[in-house]
C-alpha cells in the first residue's frame, strides 16, 4: 500500500510540475498576445511615445519574449516572484496579503458546504424517487440554475438593504468579535455554498445511487441489513471515489473562481487580485495567480484520488 | 437449527415499469416442501424463478410488488412480517445465495467482515463463536487456507472460491431454509463439480430446506428433490425430479430437455475437403510490458499449431483464463502474436489490424459472446447490417435493401424487426443480428466467441442449429470457442483443448469427446453433469471426498 500511495504521490507531483510548467507558458504567450502595451497602460494616454519607450526598456519588455518568460521562470523557480508592473510592489507581497483572506472565505465555505452537500445527497439516495428525493432534486436544480450574480443581489437585497441584518460590504479589516465575523462572511458563504452544495450534492447522489442498485447492497439487504447501515457501512465506502472527486472539483473552483463574489461584497481574495493584474497587463502577478490556482487544483485533485485509493482495497492492496 | 418446511400458496407478483400500467410477473404459484427437501426452480431467464425465490424472503425488486398468495416457513407466515421482522428472517431464519458472488460481495470490506454480519447483526452468536464458526465452515466446504481466507478481499479469491465463501455466509446462522440462485452458473464446469458436492455435503448434514434457482436441468438433477418448471410466471409442471427427467408431461419441459443436450449437426454435413483456409504454427501471444528477449510478462498462448479448412469447423474448449479468446482475438488482428504465423488463404496475415487488406477484414469476421456490447444501441437493425455493406461491397440503394432482406432470412428474422434497435429485440434476436452482421460481409471464417453462452439453453440450441445450417448453405468455416462441449460436440468437425495457454489435445470431435487421452480432457468431460439423477455422488471427486453415495 505505502508503495503504491508513494508511486502515485511521487508521480503525480511530477506530472503537476510538468502541467505547471505548460501553464505558465500558456499563460505567457496569452498575455504577450494581449492587445495594448503595459507601459503605454501604466503611463496612460497622454504619455509621450519617449516615456513609454524609456518605461518600456525599464520594464525589459524590448527584450524577446522568450528571454522575458526565461528571466520569469528562473526568478519563478529561485522563490523570486518577480515585481508587480502597474504599482511596484513585489508580487510575492500582493499575493501574501490577498491570500489568506481567501483562504480563510474558502475554508469557512467548504465546512459549511462539504457536509451539507454529502448529508443531502446521501438522503436524496436514500430515498430515490420518493417525496424528499424530488424536493432536493427540485433544490439542487434550481440552485444550479440561478447565476451566483443574482443569489449574491438577492442576498444583499434582502440581508443588508430590506432587513438590515448584515453589512453589504464585507470589510475584514472591522472584524473584531466572532459575531462580526459572521455577519462578514454571511453573505458571501452563503452565496458561494449555493453553487457548490447544488454540484456536489447530486455528483454524491449520483455516486451512491450507482452503488445502492449493486447486487452487493441488495445482498446486504437480504443478509437483513438495515437501510441505514447499509448505506454507511457498504455503499458510502465504495463511493468515496466519486465524491471525492466531485469535492476536489468543487472546491478548486474556490480560490480562483469566486470573483464575483468578491466584487459584489468587495471582498479583497486573489481572484479580485488577478483580474486586475489582467486588465493592467501584469504579467508577473498574472503568472503567480495562475500558477497558484493551477497548483491547487492539482493538489486537489491528487488528494482525491489517494482518498479514493485509501477507501479501495484493490488498489490499496495492490 | 433444522430445516423447516416451507408451504406456498398462490404466490403473486407484479411488476410496474416507469410509467407503465402494473402487470403480472408471477402468478398462482405453490408448492410444499418438507424439512430438508430441495426445490428445484427451473426456466429461462424471465421466467420468473429468481423472483420467486427472492419472495422466500419478503423481498421483491424494485419496480416489483408481491400482491398476494401466502408463504409459510414453519410457524412463520413470511408475508404478513414487520419491515422489522422481515430483517430479522433475513440472513437468519432465511438465507440467499446470489448468483454471481464477485458482484454480491461488498469491493471494499474483508470476507470475514461480511460472513459474520449477520450473524452479529441478529445477536445469534458473538464475534468471536462467530469467526470460529465461521473458519469452521470454509474447511467444511473445502477452501483453501480455511484460518486466514477470511482477512483477503473479494478481488482476492477465486469466482468458485468466492462462491463457497457465500455459501458459508449464507449457512453460518443454521438457516432453516436457503435460497441459492444459480450458484453455479458463472463458474467453469470443473469448478462447478466441487462447488456443487460442497454444496450438496454441507446442506445434508444440516438437513437444510432449500430452493435451487437454475437454468441447467442436468445441474438440478443432482441437487434437487423436486422440481417447479416455470414459463412466463406460470407453473408449467412440478413433480419428483426422476419422474420430470424420465416422463416429461408438459412440452415445454421436453424442449427444455432436449436443449439441455444438443444433438450432433455436424455428422449431417457434407466433409468438406476445401484448401486449407487458416494455418496457426507455433503461436505465442502474450499481454503486458517486452522484455528484453521481446517477450511479454504475461503470456496466454504457448506454441499453438491450427489448421482449418475452408467450410470446416473447429471447437475450442477450455475453462476460462485457458486463452480461447486471445486465440481469435490474434487471428482478427486485434493483439499481435509475439511468435509464430498465420497464415489465411496461403498469405501470411499482418498481426494487427494495421497491416491488413479489406479484402483480409472482410474474409475474417467476428461474433461476439454478447450481442448486448457488440450492437449499438442506438442503430437500427437496417443500419447495422447496412454498414458492413457499404464498406465492403459499395452497393447501391436497392441492392443493398435486397441484401439486408436476403441476410434476415438467412438468419431467419422477419424484415419486420428491421426498424428495431438491439434494445427492442430479445437475446436471441439480437445474436441473430450479431451473426447477419457477420454474414454481411461474406467472409470465408466466423470466429464464433462464445456466441450461446449468455443465452438461454432452448435460444442457444436454436443459434447452434442456424449455425450448422449456415455452415451447409455458404460453406462459412467456424472457429468455435466455447466453454461448454455439448455444445461443441453438436457443431464442430475437429476439437482444440486448451489449458493454461496450451493446446494439450487436438483431434476430431469423436475421438477427442469419447476417447480423450489427456487427463485434462477427461476432467473437463467428467464434469459436464449427466441428465440423471445421482451422477454427482458417483463422481470421481466425490468418491475421492468419501461422501456416502
Amino acid at each position: 500500500m505505502r508503495n503504491t500511495l508513494f508511486g502515485l504521490v511521487a508521480g503525480r507531483l511530477g506530472a503537476s510540475l510538468l502541467t505547471l510548467f505548460l501553464v505558465s507558458l500558456v499563460i505567457f504567450a496569452i498575455t504577450s498576445l494581449l492587445p495594448g502595451d503595459t507601459a503605454q497602460q501604466i503611463l496612460g494616454q497622454f504619455a509621450t511615445p519617449e516615456q513609454v519607450a524609456a518605461l518600456r526598456e525599464q520594464l525589459g519588455l524590448n527584450q524577446p519574449a522568450i528571454l522575458r518568460y526565461w528571466h520569469w521562470l528562473s526568478g519563478f523557480v529561485t522563490g523570486d516572484l518577480g515585481q508587480s508592473a502597474s504599482n511596484g510592489m513585489a508580487v510575492a507581497q500582493l499575493i501574501n496579503d490577498r491570500l489568506p483572506n481567501s483562504l480563510i472565505l474558502a475554508g469557512i465555505t467548504t465546512i459549511v458546504s462539504v457536509p451539507i452537500a454529502i448529508t443531502m445527497g446521501v438522503v436524496a439516495a436514500m430515498g430515490r424517487g420518493g417525496l424528499i428525493d424530488r424536493l432536493l432534486n427540485l433544490v439542487t436544480l434550481s440552485m444550479v440554475a440561478v447565476p451566483e450574480f443574482l443569489v449574491a443581489t438577492l442576498a444583499v437585497l434582502i440581508f443588508a438593504v430590506k432587513l438590515n441584518w448584515l453589512p453589504a460590504l464585507s470589510y475584514v479589516s472591522t472584524v473584531d468579535s466572532l459575531g462580526d465575523a459572521m455577519k462578514i462572511y454571511a453573505m458571501p458563504v452563503l452565496t458561494l455554498c449555493c453553487v457548490l452544495i447544488a454540484q456536489m450534492a447530486r455528483m454524491t447522489r449520483a455516486a451512491l445511487i450507482d452503488q445502492l442498485d449493486s447486487p452487493y447492497v441488495e445482498m446486504a439487504q437480504l443478509k437483513g441489513v438495515p437501510p441505514i447501515r447499509r448505506v454507511m457501512r457498504h455503499a458510502l465506502p465504495n463511493a468515496v471515489g466519486p465524491i471525492a472527486n466531485a469535492v476536489a472539483l468543487s472546491l478548486s473552483y474556490l480560490l480562483g473562481g469566486v470573483i464575483i463574489v468578491e466584487t459584489i461584497f468587495n471582498y479583497p481574495g486573489i481572484a479580485s487580485l488577478m483580474v486586475d493584474a489582467v486588465s493592467n497587463r501584469d504579467l508577473s502577478l498574472v503568472q503567480a495567480c495562475a500558477m497558484l490556482f493551477c497548483g491547487t487544483y492539482l493538489v486537489l485533485v491528487m488528494l482525491a484520488d489517494i482518498c479514493a485509493i485509501l477507501s479501495n482495497p484493490r488498489l490499496r492492496n495492490r | 437449527m433444522q430445516g423447516e418446511s416451507l408451504i406456498v400458496r398462490d404466490l403473486e407478483i407484479v411488476a410496474t415499469p416507469d410509467g407503465g400500467e402494473e402487470r403480472s410477473i408471477v402468478s398462482r404459484i405453490g408448492f410444499s416442501l418438507a424439512p430438508g427437501e430441495v426445490l428445484a426452480l427451473i426456466g429461462e431467464s424471465g421466467s420468473g424463478k429468481t423472483t420467486i425465490a427472492l419472495a422466500m424472503l419478503g423481498y421483491a425488486r424494485r419496480g416489483c410488488r408481491i400482491a398476494g398468495g401466502s408463504v409459510r416457513l414453519g410457524e412463520t407466515e413470511v408475508l404478513s412480517l414487520s419491515p422489522v421482522a422481515t430483517r430479522a428472517l433475513r440472513g437468519h431464519r432465511v438465507a440467499y445465495i446470489a448468483q454471481s458472488a464477485a458482484a454480491a460481495f461488498n469491493p471494499s470490506r474483508s470476507l470475514m467482515d461480511q460472513v459474520i454480519e449477520a450473524a452479529l447483526l441478529h445477536q445469534v452468536m458473538d464475534r468471536r463463536s462467530a469467526r470460529d464458526k465461521a473458519i469452521g465452515l470454509f474447511r467444511d466446504l473445502a477452501l483453501p487456507d480455511p484460518e486466514h481466507i477470511g482477512e483477503r478481499y473479494p478481488h482476492q479469491v477465486s469466482g468458485g472460491q468466492l462462491q463457497r465463501v457465500m455459501a458459508a455466509m449464507a449457512l453460518l446462522t443454521d438457516p432453516a431454509l436457503v435460497i441459492l440462485d444459480e450458484p453455479t452458473t458463472a463458474l467453469d464446469v470443473t469448478t462447478q463439480v466441487e462447488v456443487l458436492l460442497a454444496f450438496k455435503r454441507v446442506m445434508r448434514e444440516r438437513g437444510t430446506t432449500a430452493i435451487y434457482v437454475s437454468h441447467d436441468l442436468a445441474v438440478v438433477a443432482q441437487m434437487a428433490d423436486q422440481v417447479l418448471v416455470l414459463n412466463g410466471g406460470c407453473e408449467q409442471e412440478q413433480g419428483r425430479i426422476e419422474e420430470i427427467l424420465e416422463r416429461p408431461r408438459h412440452a415445454y419441459t421436453r424442449s427444455l430437455l432436449a436443449a439441455t443436450r444438443p444433438v450432433r449437426l455436424a455428422d449431417s454435413m457434407p466433409v468438406a475437403t476445401g484448401q486449407p483456409l487458416l494455418e496457426i504454427a507455433q503461436l505465442d501471444v502474450g499481454y503486458g510490458k517486452l522484455n528484453r528477449d521481446g517477450e511479454p510478462s504475461d503470456k496466454v498462448l504457448r506454441g499453438i499449431d491450427l489448421t482449418l479448412s475452408a467450410g470446416r469447423s473447429i471447437g475450442v474448449i477450455g475453462e476460462s483464463g485457458s486463452g480461447k479468446s486471445t486465440l481469435a482475438r490474434a487471428i482478427a488482428g486485434l493483439i499481435a502474436p509475439c511468435h509464430g504465423s498465420v497464415q489465411f488463404d496461403g498469405t501470411p496475415l499482418p498481426p494487427t489490424l494495421r497491416g491488413r487488406t479489406p479484402d483480409q477484414f472482410r474474409r475474417i469476421q467476428m461474433a461476439f459472446q454478447s450481442a448486448d456490447n457488440a450492437l449499438n444501441p442506438a442503430h437500427s437493425v437496417r443500419r447495422l447490417l447496412g454498414r458492413p455493406l457499404e464498406t465492403y461491397f459499395h452497393l447501391d440503394r436497392a441492392e443493398r435493401r435486397r441484401r439486408i432482406d436476403e441476410l434476415m432470412a438467412l438468419v431467419k428474422l422477419p424484415t419486420s424487426l428491421l426498424e428495431r434497435k438491439p434494445g427492442e429485440l430479445s437475446g436471441g434476436q439480437k445474436q441473430r443480428v450479431n451473426l447477419a452482421r457477420c454474414l454481411a460481409a461474406k467472409p470465408d471464417l466466423i470466429l464464433c466467441d462464445e456466441v450461446t453462452s449468455a443465452l438461454d439453453t432452448v435460444v442457444g440450441a436454436a443459434i447452434l442449429e442456424l449455425l450448422a445450417e449456415l455452415r451447409q448453405e455458404l460453406g462459412v468455416a467456424y472457429l468455435f470457442i466455447s466453454h461448454d462441449i455439448s455444445t461443441v460436440r453438436a457443431l464442430c468437425d475437429d476439437v482444440m483443448v486448451l489449458y493454461h495457454g496450451e493446446c494439450v489435445e487436438f483431434g476430431s470431435c469423436e475421438t477427442v469427446l469419447e476417447a480423450p487421452r489427456h487427463d485434462y480432457t477427461r476432467k473437463l468431460i467428467g464434469s459436464v453433469p449427466e441428465l440423471r439423477p445421482g451422477w454427482l455422488e458417483h463422481h470421481p471427486l466425490a468418491m475421492a471426498e468419501g461422501t456416502p453415495a
